[in-house]
């Protein structure tokens, strides 16, 4: 066997070949008995634990008909299921505020709602907030004024940044500091993302 | 996470007759608290009542009380403009709580019920006569930075860590739930319980009832008032102390006057003892500083958190002086 015969596929991602190769490691740890119970469909006490809920919503003005089940937070929805990846999971309890999208409007963090939780609502990530291959204004002033490090945290500061705006709580650089508390930058970057903030609302667009 | 079974209702009526049917359900709100705990394992209910969409969202002007539906969030009644204008004291303490992206999802009734706690509360590993009565107290002769000064028990020393709950317990809230037969009425000082030999019990709150809403009367104490929280950042965490004041001045002297504490008992702490002293006395610093040595009359330190014996008063007279300060 050729080495290069090993190697994922050349027009892979890293993010695609661990997506593949998670299914294949999650299949091979189901344990037996589900799979057993799966294919016999006799065991209704287990298959209970499985069961799904209905769920209808909207992501990015593209609307989902979905079944769930009730543990999984809006955040994992979005991430496995929807594969919109821009959100992060940072510390997965509401601590850090990576995972941060906005629910009709509003802030929220998504890792601590469960996804059934958001049925009819109009949920809005990262992925949403460009229009076309324009830059939202406050993606361009994170750019612009160096608003990050290694990134991890951005998309949640950005999500948070907006409402932020149009919350209305941007009067001094001392509140924007206080109603951005909830997202954590473990780089440091928060001078600059003020900078940025303060630059979106004087630029006075409707964000 | 354990998985559950979801359920969703419309009504009070029918959400409290789904909780009663089984006694290990609980009502989802927000939920973030709950989904914490459930996602660290400390709790795992059977079943969950998702209440979001029964309509308890109010907050009004009814006669001379302001009704603030169970249901509604964190950050609608902080900026509501009727509580800003008549209880800012409460629109206040409701800013020095948590993150803004709490505050959206995070309601009245879930900020009551969230868990009395602390980090061994959190960790299954340790024992913890809260989350299993009977195991001990992890924080009794451990880490007990952040715990209770008052009115302990030898089985938990954990702090109720809302700061709404401490403004609300200073501006005679009452609580209205209701059961299957009908509502009752109790004082928001009444709602939550010190962890005595039942640390398992956060509040009064019985397992057949719902939070419906808040009632608060309006007061006169709208302009000299504070919330003064003292913690390890500046923003987002929790208090080491907190003081909720709140006065009536009438050419310097104090005509009425309410306090409150939080960060430092198993229950938002009312400070009586001082509001009686200070009640038609001069708002002067000697008054203010024998005030806060009253209100620390059966305080007691449990090595890590002695600190807060000082901390505490000294919280008590800047607050004092600051309510003063307003103009």
């Amino acid at each position: 066997m050729k080495s290069s015969d090993q190697k994922p596929n050349q027009g892979d991602s890293r993010r695609d070949f661990l997506k593949k190769s998670s299914v294949i490691t999650a299949i091979a740890l189901t344990p037996g008995v589900a799979v057993k119970a799966a294919e016999s469909n006799a065991d209704e006490r287990f298959a209970q634990l499985f069961e799904k809920i209905p769920l209808k919503l909207t992501v990015n003005n593209k609307a989902y008909q979905t079944t769930v089940e009730p543990r999984v937070t809006l955040l994992d929805y979005l991430r496995e299921e929807l594969h919109l990846t821009g959100t992060k999971k940072g510390c997965d309890h509401g601590q850090c505020g990576a995972c941060t999208v906005h629910v009709d409007g509003q802030r929220v963090n998504s890792c601590l709602s469960l996804a059934v939780m958001n049925e009819g609502k109009k949920i809005t990530t990262i992925e949403g907030l460009a229009n076309g291959d324009t830059l939202h204004p406050m993606q361009a002033a994170f750019i612009k004024h160096d608003g990050f490090q290694c990134g991890y945290c951005t998309p949640g500061q950005i999500m948070s940044a907006v409402a932020c705006v149009r919350e209305g709580h941007t009067g001094s650089r001392a509140e924007i500091s206080e109603y951005m508390s909830g997202n954590i930058c473990r780089c440091g970057a928060y001078p600059n993302i003020v900078d940025a903030i303060i630059e979106v609302k004087e630029g006075g667009e409707t964000v | 996470m354990i998985n559950f079974q979801y359920l969703r209702t419309t009504t009070a009526k029918s959400a409290i007759a789904l909780l009663v049917k089984d006694k290990n359900a609980k009502f989802l709100a927000g939920g973030t608290n709950l989904i914490d705990l459930m996602k660290r394992g400390v709790t795992a209910p059977e079943k969950l009542i998702d209440i979001n969409h029964v309509p308890l969202k109010q907050i009004e002007l009814i006669g001379n009380k302001i009704h603030i539906g169970a249901l509604a969030s964190n950050s609608a009644v902080a900026d509501h403009a009727l509580i800003k204008e008549k209880l800012p004291l409460l629109s206040w303490a409701l800013q020095a709580g948590a993150s803004a992206q709490l505050r959206n999802v995070a309601t009245v009734g879930g900020n009551m019920m969230q868990r009395t706690r602390c980090g061994y509360f959190y960790d299954t590993e340790m024992p913890c006569n809260k989350r299993q009565p009977g195991t001990g107290c992890g924080a009794m002769e451990g880490f007990n930075r952040m715990h209770a000064i008052f009115g302990t028990s030898e089985k938990c020393i954990a702090v109720h860590p809302s700061d709404m709950c401490v403004a609300l317990t200073a501006l005679d809230a009452e609580v209205v739930v209701a059961n299957a037969k009908g509502e009752r009425k109790l004082s928001f000082k009444d709602f939550h319980r010190l962890a005595g030999d039942t640390p398992q019990l956060d509040n009064n709150l019985k397992a057949d009832e719902m939070i419906i809403r808040l009632e608060i009367p309006v007061n006169n104490l709208a302009k000299n008032y504070h919330y003064l929280k003292v913690r390890d950042r500046a923003s987002y965490a929790f208090a080491l102390v907190s003081v909720a004041v709140a006065f009536e001045l009438s050419n310097n002297k104090i005509t009425d006057i309410r306090l409150a504490m939080g960060g430092v008992a198993h229950k938002p702490w009312r400070l009586t003892a001082s509001e009686n002293f200070l009640k038609g006395k001069e708002a002067t610093l000697s008054n203010f500083e024998q005030a806060a040595q009253l209100a620390m009359k059966d305080a007691k330190g449990f090595g890590g958190n002695d600190f807060k014996l000082k901390l505490a008063p000294n919280t008590i007279i800047e607050a004092l002086n600051l309510a003063k300060s307003k103009a």
